[in-house]
């Protein structure tokens, strides 16, 4: 089958990136200290790669909409916020005191939190449809967003590389503890969500086909909100702001594979995903010496592609 | 309808009597030479941009949205932006001694060319469907972002451009805004297609079924939302909301006829605008907030209100 064979390719390729990743530049002096390294970096990159094309698959599933990322929900901005302003009012220092286990416990907390708070307050009433929760995500996500961009504007430009740093998502350095606590909270969502991929191609063909297909469409949704918050979250606590790694991901794999079943869309998104940014991180690492941001790279070449992947498609038609 | 239109005409009359130079309402036949002077040069240009400004991004917002049959698309959805945050960035780069209006230019034909950029790639598409438009928009917004941040990292300009997009209608003077009246004739000729937009929103078979040449429409409609949105960027800086919620809101109440739609949503966007920055002005007297961040805070209160009320009356 081709979509079968197009996983497997695509299987070999993550691979390959892999393999290249853990032993370019490896020599017998170094490879005590560098392997463990890139070993942690690399799970790392596994994990955040499959929480957030796994979360954006889902969240367009859901809303039937394919140029959202489940930053319309406002979680990035939170997040953001919550570093400018803490920069902001008691400076850079108390960041490194209060130490990255802190801040990632609180900064997942507050974001689950807040996004638990919105859907409860959202599907009490059964009226609410989930163009006003998007609506009402935007209108929360845009109030952060001023409040964040006007405290940078203010902010002394020294304190203000300490905010740029984390405006910008990097695997460089990234906390042991943290990373086992965010493989714990997310395997045991992503094996939860696994199960009900069959519910979301029916989900695909929208809210009516869905009911009368026998989903419980609104308790359905709900559920798979709530994990939506909990993978992004994660990931954004884990290593900065990356949803829009989910759009390109998600739409070169929908363009690649081709389907609309999510037993062959969610391991195909991760796949893209990790192979995305392991490819991203050897360029920014090997070759520009992380001279620039591994969004940069991943944006620039993840959007070039998809654009040619649009345009091939037109020519062969 | 009436009531917003009411509600324009007083809020702009505070609009240009508000300030930290006294200038009262009654003295308009007897002023001095100073106070025509600052009605000249800040008072007037302020609130016209204001005003265009307000209008025209609601109105690229809602003819972006009708165009693409998706209500979450905003007019910087099409690459405008980013192109235009480009063009300031190698402004500022090449040419670093050099006059705001310098910059403004450069910026303003990279945007240009961002747009047509976008409208070739669209041209070369053979089945456009409502997805790809902002699908492209997005990833050449992203492309073009970023080229940007690769260099502004570089050159620690990060702060510094984001610093230049920022709202602000405070620097707003004589010689500063003028961009802004190539977006007017756009404006007029977004209420001539209005009719055409709405039945191009219906879809492509549809409105081909009814004699529309749909390609030729959505092309001037996305040029109509590159040239606002542009110089709207350019000469004021990014305003949230406008583009995004305001559209939004109108056709809750108003429903998806454009004719209909078209000028509440322009005096909306304006009255919403003008309010904020009289809120923002007056706030801490003599010193002034920025827009963005008036436009941020109190619209997210105001339109999260809206939305809550909206849903009582239908429950």
């Amino acid at each position: 089958m081709k979509v079968k064979s197009r996983l497997l390719f695509l299987s070999i390729l993550l691979i390959i990136l892999a393999a290249l990743y853990l032993i370019w530049g490896l020599n017998p002096n170094n490879w005590n200290y560098a392997l463990p390294r890139r070993m942690m970096k690399l799970i790392s990159i596994f994990l955040v790669g499959s929480c957030i094309a796994f979360s954006t698959t889902v969240f367009q599933t859901i809303t039937n909409n394919r140029i959202l990322t489940p930053s319309v929900l406002g979680l990035d901005s939170l997040y953001m916020f919550i570093q400018t302003f803490v920069v902001f009012i008691f400076g850079s220092t108390l960041l490194i005191e209060l130490g990255s286990h802190f801040n990632f416990i609180a900064s997942v907390g507050l974001m689950v939190v807040f996004s638990i708070l919105l859907f409860k307050f959202f599907f009490s009433k059964d009226k609410n449809t989930i163009f006003s929760l998007l609506l009402f995500g935007v209108i929360l996500g845009t109030f952060f967003q001023s409040l964040t961009s006007f405290m940078q504007v203010l902010m002394d430009p020294n304190e203000f590389l300490v905010v740029q740093n984390r405006m910008f998502a990097s695997f460089n350095n990234i906390n042991e503890d943290i990373l086992y606590m965010a493989i714990l909270g997310a395997v045991a969502t992503l094996i939860y969500i696994l199960k009900y991929t069959r519910e979301l191609d029916v989900i695909s063909l929208g809210r009516d086909s869905a009911i009368n297909l026998g989903v419980k469409y609104t308790s359905f949704v709900k559920r798979m909100f709530i994990v939506i918050a909990i993978l992004v979250s994660v990931s954004t606590a884990l290593v900065g702001p990356i949803t829009f790694l989910g759009l390109i991901v998600v739409n070169i794999n929908r363009q690649i594979l081709n389907t609309y079943k999510h037993k062959y869309l969610i391991p195909g998104s991760m796949l893209i995903g990790s192979i995305m940014l392991i490819g991203g991180q050897l360029i920014a690492e090997r070759i520009m010496h992380f001279k620039t941001p591994i969004s940069v790279i991943i944006n620039f070449i993840g959007g070039v592609y998809f654009i040619y992947l649009i345009l091939k498609e037109g020519r062969l038609s | 309808m009436k009531r917003l239109i009411l509600i324009l005409v007083f809020l702009s009359i505070l609009s240009i009597f508000i300030g930290v130079k006294d200038i009262s309402f009654w003295d308009i036949f007897n002023l001095s030479q100073d106070q025509i002077q600052v009605l000249i040069l800040s008072r007037i240009p302020r609130f016209i941009s204001i005003v265009v400004a307000g209008a025209g991004l609601s109105i690229c917002g809602l003819i972006m949205q009708r165009i693409t049959q998706n209500r979450f698309v905003s007019p910087t959805t099409a690459g405008t932006m980013d192109s235009a945050k480009l063009g300031i960035l190698i402004s500022i780069i090449i040419f670093p001694g050099s006059s705001t209006l310098t910059k403004m230019t450069t910026s303003f034909i990279f945007a240009l060319a961002g747009s047509f950029l976008f409208l070739g790639i669209l041209r070369r598409i053979k089945y456009r469907n409502t997805v790809i438009i902002p699908l492209i928009g997005l990833m050449l917004g992203s492309v073009l972002d970023s080229i940007t941040t690769f260099f502004a990292y570089r050159y620690d300009l990060i702060q510094n451009i984001s610093a230049w997009l920022q709202g602000d209608f405070s620097m707003i003077i004589k010689g500063r805004y003028e961009l802004l009246y190539i977006s007017i004739p756009f404006v007029v000729l977004a209420f001539l297609y209005a009719n055409k937009f709405t039945v191009a929103g219906m879809g492509k078979d549809f409105s081909v079924s009814l004699g529309l040449n749909y390609n030729q429409v959505v092309t001037i409609g996305l040029v109509i939302v590159a040239l606002i949105s542009s110089t709207v960027i350019i000469t004021v800086g990014r305003i949230p909301f406008l583009g995004l919620i305001i559209p939004n809101l109108v056709s809750m109440y108003r429903g998806d006829n454009l004719k209909k739609s078209l000028l509440s949503t322009a005096i909306l966007g304006a009255v919403f605008l003008l309010f904020c920055d009289i809120l923002g002005r007056v706030i801490i007297y003599p010193y002034e907030v920025p827009i963005g961040l008036t436009v941020g805070v109190l619209g997210s209160f105001i339109f999260l209100f809206l939305l809550a009320r909206r849903r009582s009356y239908e429950g």
